[in-house]
């Protein structure tokens, strides 16, 4: 066996996996779970970089903006991203420090450039390391999630210190537009089609 | 050629041939390495006895507090509702929101929707609404975060804890055996399974 199912007209449902035969009209639905079928996502390149650009804008207040707001009897202080990670490394926990660091700052980012490189290398239709791209979207796709880690914890902070005479935590405006990124890098990551990578390869005998 | 006993890869799309696996283990594409389908252990039955526990678990895990702080007499909790009602009172309902359903109601509805696809299949019925459920399913366990919610809180334990007196809840606890059963169930769940009992190829 040698072809895709779409070069045999037979489209598979990304749902529930079911191969079917390519009816006459578009949009047609799984006939097991119902999903809607397409030989690839629609707009798959393009709703990714329309996720990917809203995500880039707002990965720029969501690293500059304080993410936290402290206030106590000794004074007040703001807390961004990475002034939480430093926080963290310099009172002894590094190895949280560095968990922090790569969830909230190095896997946005290196999502963002992964799948821009992933689309423009569809768009350009490269033929070349089809193996490692596909690699490297299975990678974006387990870590993306990890990023949600600081809104868990400021939204915790928040919950405990908000009623105490002493001290009060507040949400600060990085938090909605960190939140924004995460949800937009997820969705992103599930809009592009990594069948996109291979088509065009001539599967070898 | 017979389709049934094809498959195509869900990431290349190339057509193979849908070999049943002689031991638990997956199948991996031929060209570009990911998983096929994975054949588990105990099948169905432990995949619904895991979605129970996991259910109790996420109840135990709501009812409880997470983390308990004690600053001079005062003496505070976190639930997670409280946490989403403390950011909503702060003027961030969005970010609430977002809190709540990654780590509550996406999970809630992976697992409400596991349990009410394979109750009636234990005893040869299908649910109504099979389809639609199912892809509740598949949509929800895309978007639950448990595992993450429970490092966030591991984190918040210490960031606290440099500055002040901070305890594990019992729902901490309990979000953390959840987290586990999740991912058991992720590794028992075998969806080809659920549609070959209900409609045999």
């Amino acid at each position: 066996m040698n072809a895709t199912a779409a070069e045999l007209g037979l489209l598979a449902c990304g749902t529930c996996g079911l191969l079917s035969r390519a009816p006459a009209a578009p949009g047609a639905a799984c006939p097991r779970c119902h999903a809607r079928l397409a030989f690839r996502k629609p707009g798959s390149i393009g709703h990714c970089w329309a996720y990917l650009v809203a995500a880039m804008a707002l990965y720029v207040p969501a690293n500059t903006l304080p993410i936290m707001h402290t206030s106590s009897l000794f004074g007040s202080s703001e807390d961004t991203i990475l002034s939480g990670v430093l926080f963290l490394w310099e009172s002894g926990s590094w190895v949280l420090a560095l968990i922090v660091f790569l969830a909230s700052i190095v896997i946005p980012l290196v999502k963002i450039i992964a799948l821009a490189v992933l689309a423009a290398s569809v768009q350009l239709g490269w033929r070349a390391r089809r193996g490692e791209r596909a690699r490297l979207y299975r990678l974006v796709e387990s870590i993306g999630r990890w990023s949600m880690l600081d809104i868990f914890v400021v939204a915790l902070l928040v919950a405990l210190v908000q009623l105490t005479a002493l001290a009060a935590v507040r949400a600060g405006p990085a938090a909605p537009a960190f939140g924004a990124v995460v949800v937009l890098t997820m969705a992103a990551a599930q809009s592009f089609d990594p069948r996109l990578i291979w088509d065009g390869e001539r599967p070898a005998a | 050629m017979n389709r049934a006993q094809l498959l195509a890869c869900p990431e290349c799309d190339l057509l193979q041939h849908d070999a049943p696996l002689p031991r638990p283990r997956k199948a991996l594409c031929a060209r570009c390495g990911a998983v096929l389908y994975q054949r588990a252990r105990g099948g169905l039955e432990r995949t619904l006895a895991l979605t129970v526990t996991a259910l109790v678990l996420l109840a135990l895990a709501n009812a409880f507090p997470i983390l308990t702080l004690e600053l001079q007499d005062e003496r505070t909790t976190a639930t997670l509702a409280g946490a989403a009602a403390a950011l909503w009172s702060q003027g961030m309902p969005l970010v609430a929101m977002l809190v709540l359903f990654m780590a509550l109601v996406m999970p809630l509805a992976e697992l409400a929707a596991l349990a009410y696809l394979l109750v009636p299949l234990a005893r040869g019925i299908r649910a109504p609404g099979f389809g639609a459920v199912f892809r509740l399913l598949r949509f929800a366990s895309r978007w639950g975060t448990v595992e993450v919610f429970v490092l966030g809180a591991l984190v918040s334990l210490v960031k606290l804890g440099h500055v002040a007196d901070v305890e594990p809840g019992v729902a901490l606890g309990s979000y953390g055996a959840l987290m586990l059963v999740m991912a058991a169930i992720e590794a028992s769940f075998d969806p080809r399974e659920l549609w070959s009992r209900i409609a045999p190829a």
